[in-house]
């Protein structure tokens, strides 16, 4: 898989990414520039391990006048799962924000599944399963209603659900309300409903927060079965523990730009501690 | 999987079953909203005075206008619900085109809007001493048609304004002016046909509702992927 690297060799109207804070480790790349985009959308469902199921090219976004990406290139292949390191506001969210379509990129380009988000975006929701800080759950349905309601919207099987319910240990609380769970119940219902669809692409911000050592695991062990399927994990971290062992990749951004990667093994990993 | 209009169809259907389902659960938007209508009939009831005449004069007008405020509540509230639980996203993110969105919010606006209209008007016929004409039939198809027109602007710019702190605040300074065709033609229609439409007017008031009815429907069913961009 190609290393991450940053682009900011383009530059728009009031974009400067070496402005700020002056220059940080930047690779060059003359063939690209935002100002001629050659982003060819690949309709082909890419497959194999080489072919990059995420691709970002010099991916940048400002909230006002303020950049918040700064031009970040960056890759997956099937079956990789890539942590995404940062500070608070350092962008992780804003890219993926970008990669699942909630938001458009202001300079670069990015292409999920084969499809580009901003062009084709129904295409790339279709194959990106996305976990965001706040679970999106209904409050007045219960834990089956909403995950039935998500199978409709996803257009899956709601049968699925009981075993599903089983598998997060929520069989118990299938039929109360979601407004008297807890914010790890709520955490683990919205994992749930991610187990309703097959995505080629998982996109997860921060999937650990809430959820305590059993929820933890039970998240690290989905990822990796979704691993082994072929299914390519961004996991927006704000430490690396929680997703020991599980992780291909880290890649560490600061202040919008990619700032190091790094390839871990097994072996590498920090082991996780549980304090019982 | 995004499966063409069949499978927009099923979502919109499952969002409005999920918004109508929530509503029936929690009952505060429903209890609210009933209840600043009937107050601005009761209102109108006493501003207006002992004169049985002018109050059945002014009855359309005000069964429409408490429509339309108690309206605003409930499309506001339709797209809040999505706001509380960060669900919005979540709701832009399923696969399948966005007007699916706008379709199920359309329907449970649409059954709400109409059960408030329910209760508004039998408030309206009981306080302000109107007589049921004759050809109610014809009376129940304006009401369809305004309410019709009301729910599809209204949950187009409440779709608007949920993106803004201030919702609101915008929804009715968006709402109101756009409102003003669909409403006139509403309350017109409704006036002639009350008073036994001896100028044959109503059907006039009726056909431009119509076209109103049309021409918003199809204009806000096209821009509703533009407005809930995030």
């Amino acid at each position: 898989m190609g290393e991450a690297h940053l682009i900011a060799s383009g530059r728009r109207p009031g974009y400067d990414p070496g402005a700020k804070d002056g220059p940080v480790h930047v690779r060059q790349n003359p063939t690209f520039s935002f100002a001629k985009r050659r982003i060819n959308t690949v309709h082909a469902i890419a497959s194999s391990a080489q072919t990059p199921v995420i691709d970002a090219r010099g991916v940048a976004r400002r909230f006002g006048a303020s950049w918040v990406l700064r031009g970040v290139t960056l890759q997956a292949s099937a079956g990789e799962t890539v942590g995404l390191l940062g500070v608070n506001g350092s962008g992780k969210s804003t890219l993926l924000r970008i990669l699942s379509t909630l938001i458009k990129p202001h300079a670069g380009s990015a292409t999920v599944c084969g499809y580009d988000v901003a062009r084709d975006p129904e295409e790339v929701r279709s194959c990106v399963g996305y976990l965001g800080h706040t679970p999106g759950l209904y409050d007045d349905l219960t834990a089956r209603e909403n995950l039935q309601f998500a199978a409709a919207m996803f257009g899956t099987d709601a049968r699925e659900i009981d075993r599903i319910l089983e598998r997060v240990t929520l069989s118990g609380a299938a039929d109360q309300r979601v407004r008297g769970f807890s914010s790890g119940m709520q955490r683990r219902l919205a994992i749930a409903r991610l187990m309703l669809v097959r995505p080629r692409v998982l996109l997860l911000d921060e999937p650990y927060s809430n959820l305590d050592t059993a929820g933890i695991a039970l998240m690290n062990s989905l990822i990796s079965e979704w691993a082994k399927s072929g299914v390519a994990s961004l996991v927006v971290l704000h430490e690396l523990a929680p997703a020991a062992g599980i992780l291909d990749r880290t890649v560490t951004i600061v202040e919008g730009r990619i700032a190091s990667e790094e390839n871990l093994s097994a072996a590498q990993a920090p082991s996780l501690v549980v304090i019982r | 999987m995004t499966g063409g209009l069949s499978h927009d169809w099923r979502r919109a259907r499952a969002i409005a079953w999920k918004d109508l389902t929530s509503e029936r659960r929690s009952k505060a938007g429903f209890n609210s909203v009933v209840a600043l209508a009937v107050t601005i009939l009761v209102m109108f009831g006493f501003a207006l005075g002992p004169d049985a005449q002018a109050i059945r004069d002014a009855a359309p007008g005000a069964i429409w206008l408490a429509v339309l405020f108690a309206g605003v509540l409930a499309f506001n509230r339709s797209y809040q619900v999505e706001l509380d639980g960060g669900a919005l996203e979540q709701l832009i993110l399923y696969p399948g085109s966005r007007r699916a969105i706008f379709a199920g919010k359309l329907l449970a606006n649409f059954a709400f809007v109409s059960l408030m209209l329910v209760v508004v008007v039998a408030v309206g016929v009981i306080l302000f001493q109107v007589h049921i004409p004759a050809a109610w039939p014809a009376l129940l198809g304006i009401l369809f048609l305004g309410a019709v027109g009301l729910v599809t602007l209204g949950t187009f710019y409440a779709a608007m304004a949920s993106r803004s702190r201030a919702r609101e605040v915008l929804l009715p300074l968006l709402l109101f002016p756009m409102l003003v065709p669909v409403l006139l033609a509403a309350m017109e229609a409704t006036k002639g046909l009350l008073g036994g439409d001896a100028m044959g007017d109503a059907g006039n008031w009726a056909r431009l509702l119509i076209a109103f009815d049309v021409v918003f429907f199809v204009a806000t069913f096209l821009a509703f992927e533009s407005v809930i961009e995030v």
